[in-house]
């Protein structure tokens, strides 16, 4: 008896616990654990607004437990008629007063940040040479993945957005087929991508990635966009400005990178006779390159896949989800419109996800 | 004609309620209509909940599950929330004006018919190859995407459902402008049919857009047209503008009849006049006016640029001074009062931090940088469902309490409508408290799974168990709905004892033509005023016994929305088969006949002889 009374006090600590240390949920996408000088300027917005809402909630719940406790018709005996009052336009003075003052409070910084985080103006500066000043990304959202293009490099990937920390980076969204909705939670508010205009807006990165349990933030579509909008995530790996430039470095030496037919690895000929039609493995942005331009390609660009942290944007990344995902796509990821390759033989299938697993430009 | 109940044939009884034009069974084909609908919707938000129960489940598929989304937020809008409300308007507005009617009868009839075919329309979709997957708001480069004719289900059900309520709308409208009994002025009326005059407003101005945008819709999608193509030169943003502005004041078409509701509840069970009669009928308009000036709040993070975002920012934050007024008059109503409560007042107690709870959440999404990380949240779900079902919802069950005596003419068990309340009330806080956290911790909304490891497993358990926490709740509601009808224990005219508005004075059921004569009204809560006079009745009559003019039944609205009906079928099938075009045709050709015979057929209705009228006091006057 003693025993169990023990067990359940245990277990009551442990999830009061538990409750309290995910209350502000996880570092990888929690909106409470701002990574960033957008997501910190929209917490505190937060802050201030709950705050202003909370005194609110408790001014009406006192006057409404104090009314509750004290007029019951039980204590006042069935016969009493109260006294029938009309109002009071003193106290109507007051509660209108006081809310128009409230949120007048939270309407100034409201303002203030809506023109602060709508400020795209710094996109088009250039500097003495005629180099912008800022990194820009183009992320061009699909059925159910994500592109990311920095033009200003002609360098393109798909799926693990990589930026320099503590810099403010510039984004132009749109969506290629129907509308989704860029979202990295720890980082900053979301904004559209439509299908007929640009979306403009800045994030910064303040944290580093690798601190983090996962290794990533995590990235979501916010906008129902088909049957698989709930796994159209994407991740993001921040790294140092001179990290940063390393990594550019490393994706343009990959220009011209294809996969050879004739190759002596069978993983290589098998991703040149079946993959290579939708998926480059150059991540220079080059438009003569066999006819397409990478940006606006069909499928996502796998010329890091082996540095990736998930498969297909959701899976976990090791050749056995690999294999499920190329066999049977549908099954994982509904109404996605990458073709499932069940006829490939076992070695083939080995060869090729080793293939893949290789595709990597960092040490 | 005799109000006498007589054993009637099942066919007999049948073609009484196709054929009614009566207010009151109007009113009650509305409220059963919505009630089944409520429940539909209620199995479907339970099958979504039972998929999130537990990460990466496999129960439902990603397809169905956006369908069980878009039909779950589609039938509790349009086919439960907004035909119960209607049922209440109906049943008891023209009795709180001491009206026999309302004025156009047979548009009321048509307007409720329109609302059903619409209805059921949109349900037959889950058996004609799927329902609707674009969400309840139908996105257009989605909905115009989506496969399959579940959207054009989605459109046509609409168009049909919405017609039928632009119509009721302009016909409470008239009535209340034109059919009040003596001495009912405009600031005599009671709070529940001044909401329903300004709700009806609203959907006066707020349902043509709706209808436009889906006329619109349903071009593109069956006859070619490329109004939200985008490569085509048409716009998707479009549609969210036309969509949100009919669908935020959609919200107050809602909220503001349960304000109704509840402004007439608190002031029965305190025993007191509702404080600051004159602030709450202002803040009503005020809402109603700056309820078509925010709907661009639902669209901060399309891209319209930081000064309309600015601008619908802090117009959305004006509309807590009207609401949070409302709040505190009615506390103020219930200080000083003396409390009773019953199962309606026990709904009306808990609406107060519920709804409150709601509001706050709306202002701090009206903080747009804020709503950026908010927004398609499942913090926004957990707001509208605080404003929907802690307002709306809880509205819509105390008015079944209160006034099932007056629609029913027998009483709810209070027992078991206090245990619905509480399984209903604990669920629902636990369903949705919670998700405020899981939209903070980076759940987007709409999701038909999630991955493990996100930190969201606990809180969409939590969220689970609530879910069914509040289908018990509804569950033993429809227990007590039927156990008391079987019983069926008349009661008397004003079966609460504190009765302040005209419908108290007359029998609960009605007879069919309200009031023997017509009431005079003497002031705000009229009854109230009367009784505490000392006229038990709480009634003054303001004429003469006389002959009383009444309208005839017909068939005809039933058979005009039916033609509708089928035509959408035609219009939905014209390109796929043969029968579509011809279908079409007749649907439309049979809705014209209809309404020519309407038109060519003199029908100036009856009158009730003064015989007839005195005899029935006779019988009443006996009973009691």
């Amino acid at each position: 008896m003693m025993k169990g009374l023990k067990k359940w006090r245990l277990f009551a600590l442990l999830t009061a616990l538990t409750i309290f240390l995910a209350g502000c949920g996880q570092q990888e996408l929690s909106t409470l654990l701002p990574a960033g000088e957008v997501a910190k300027d929209q917490f505190n917005l937060l802050l201030l607004s709950s705050g202003i809402m909370l005194l609110v909630i408790l001014v009406v719940v006192l006057i409404y437990v104090i009314a509750l406790l004290r007029f019951r018709r039980s204590k006042l005996g069935e016969d009493h008629i109260p006294e029938q009052v009309e109002g009071s336009h003193t106290l109507e003075l007051v509660w209108t007063v006081i809310p128009i003052l409230l949120v007048l409070l939270l309407a100034v910084p409201t303002v203030y940040y809506t023109y602060k985080l709508g400020d795209v103006s710094a996109m088009v500066a250039v500097n003495e040479d005629g180099d912008a000043e800022n990194l820009v990304v183009d992320v061009t959202a699909k059925l159910y993945w994500w592109e990311f293009e920095y033009p200003e490099l002609g360098v393109v990937t798909a799926q693990e957005l990589v930026v320099p920390m503590d810099e403010r980076v510039y984004f132009n969204l749109i969506a290629a087929d129907v509308k989704h909705s860029f979202w990295i939670p720890a980082v900053g508010g979301k904004l559209d991508n439509n299908v007929e205009n640009v979306n403009k807006f800045y994030l910064t990165f303040e944290k580093d990635s690798r601190d983090l349990d996962e290794g990533v933030f995590f990235g979501k579509c916010a906008e129902l966009c088909g049957p698989s909008h709930a796994l159209m995530d994407f991740k993001v790996k921040t790294l140092t400005r001179p990290e940063f430039d390393e990594w550019v470095l490393a994706m343009q030496a990959t220009e011209g990178a294809t996969a050879d037919k004739d190759s002596a690895d069978m993983g290589e000929a098998v991703f040149a006779n079946s993959c290579i039609s939708c998926h480059a493995v150059s991540g220079v942005d080059d438009p003569a390159y066999m006819g397409v331009d990478h940006a606006g390609a069909v499928g996502p660009n796998l010329t890091t896949f082996g540095d990736r942290n998930r498969v297909a944007g959701f899976m976990d990344h090791d050749e056995e989800s690999l294999k499920n995902w190329i066999t049977d796509t549908q099954k994982y990821k509904p109404g996605n419109t990458m073709p499932s390759f069940d006829h490939l033989s076992d070695e083939e299938l080995d060869a090729l996800t080793g293939y893949l697993m290789g595709l990597t430009i960092e040490e | 004609m005799s109000s006498v109940a007589q054993k009637k044939g099942f066919g007999a009884w049948l073609w009484d309620w196709m054929t009614t034009v009566d207010h009151k069974k109007i009113g009650i084909l509305y409220f059963l209509g919505g009630a089944f609908f409520f429940v539909l919707g209620g199995i479907e938000a339970m099958m979504i909940r039972i998929q999130l129960l537990n990460p990466e489940s496999t129960l439902i598929s990603a397809g169905l599950f956006n369908q069980l989304i878009t039909m779950h937020g589609t039938t509790m809008i349009f086919l439960a929330a907004m035909p119960i409300l209607f049922g209440f308007m109906n049943a008891i507005m023209p009795l709180q004006i001491g009206a026999r009617d309302v004025a156009f009868p047979f548009i009321n009839s048509l307007g409720f018919w329109m609302f059903m075919f619409g209805g059921i329309f949109l349900n037959i979709s889950w058996l004609a190859g799927g329902a609707p997957d674009a969400g309840w708001t139908s996105y257009t480069s989605l909905a115009i995407t989506s496969p399959g004719h579940g959207v054009d289900f989605y459109s046509i059900g609409l168009q049909l459902a919405g017609a039928g309520t632009l119509m009721s709308g302009i016909n409470f409208l008239v009535t209340i402008i034109n059919m009040r009994a003596p001495g009912m002025t405009y600031m005599r009326m009671p709070l529940f049919t001044w909401t329903t005059f300004i709700a009806s407003a609203m959907i006066l101005f707020a349902f043509p857009p709706l209808t436009v945008g889906l006329f619109f819709l349903t071009f593109d999608r069956l006859f070619g047209a490329n109004f939200f193509d985008h490569t085509m030169g048409g716009n998707t943003i479009i549609w969210e503008h036309i969509f949100w502005i009919f669908g935020h004041p959609e919200v107050y078409i809602l909220i503001l009849p349960a304000f109704g509701i509840f402004s007439e509840i608190f002031p029965t069970f305190a025993k007191k006049r509702l404080f600051g009669y004159t602030s709450m009928v202002f803040a009503t308009v005020l809402i109603g006016f700056l309820g078509f000036m925010v709907w661009a709040h639902h669209m901060f993070t399309v891209g319209l640029g930081s000064t309309a975002n600015a601008i619908f920012a802090v117009a959305t934050m004006a509309i807590a001074v009207p609401t949070g007024v409302k709040i505190f008059n009615w506390l103020l109503t219930i200080w000083g009062g003396s409390i009773k409560v019953t199962t309606p007042m026990l709904y009306a107690i808990a609406f107060i931090p519920s709804f409150v709870m709601g509001g706050v959440t709306g202002v701090m999404q009206g903080a747009a940088p804020l709503d950026y990380q908010l927004h398609d949240s499942y913090f926004i779900v957990a707001h509208f469902h605080y404003v929907i079902v802690g307002g709306v919802v809880l509205g819509i069950l105390a008015a079944t309490h209160y006034w099932w005596p007056k629609m029913f003419g027998t009483m709810l068990n209070e027992k078991l409508g206090k245990v619905t309340f509480w399984f209903f009330f604990i669920g629902f806080h636990m369903t949705f408290l919670i998700q405020h956290w899981l939209g903070f911790w980076g759940m987007p909304r709409r999701v038909f799974t999630y991955m493990d490891g996100q930190g969201w497993n606990l809180a969409n358990y939590i969220s689970t168990v609530g879910a069914f926490l509040m289908a018990i709740g509804v569950i033993v509601l429809v227990i007590n709905a039927i156990m008391t009808t079987v019983k069926n224990e008349p009661v008397a005219n004003d079966p609460w004892g504190d009765g302040r508005t005209l419908e108290w004075a007359t029998q609960s059921p009605p007879l069919y033509y309200n009031f023997p004569q017509t009431p005079l009204v003497r002031g705000l809560d009229t009854v109230w005023i009367e009784k505490q006079e000392g006229n038990k009745s709480g009634f003054t009559p303001a004429v003469p016994l006389q002959d009383i003019h009444m309208p005839h039944g017909s068939i005809i609205p039933f058979l005009m929305s039916f033609g509708l009906f089928i035509a959408g079928f035609g219009a939905m099938y014209r390109l796929e088969t043969a029968w579509g075009l011809p279908l079409l045709i007749f649907g439309l050709l049979w809705t014209f006949v209809a309404m020519s015979v309407r038109s060519v057929k003199d029908d100036l209705g009856y009158y009730v002889p003064k015989e007839e009228i005195l005899e029935d006091m006779k019988r009443e006057g006996g009973q009691k």
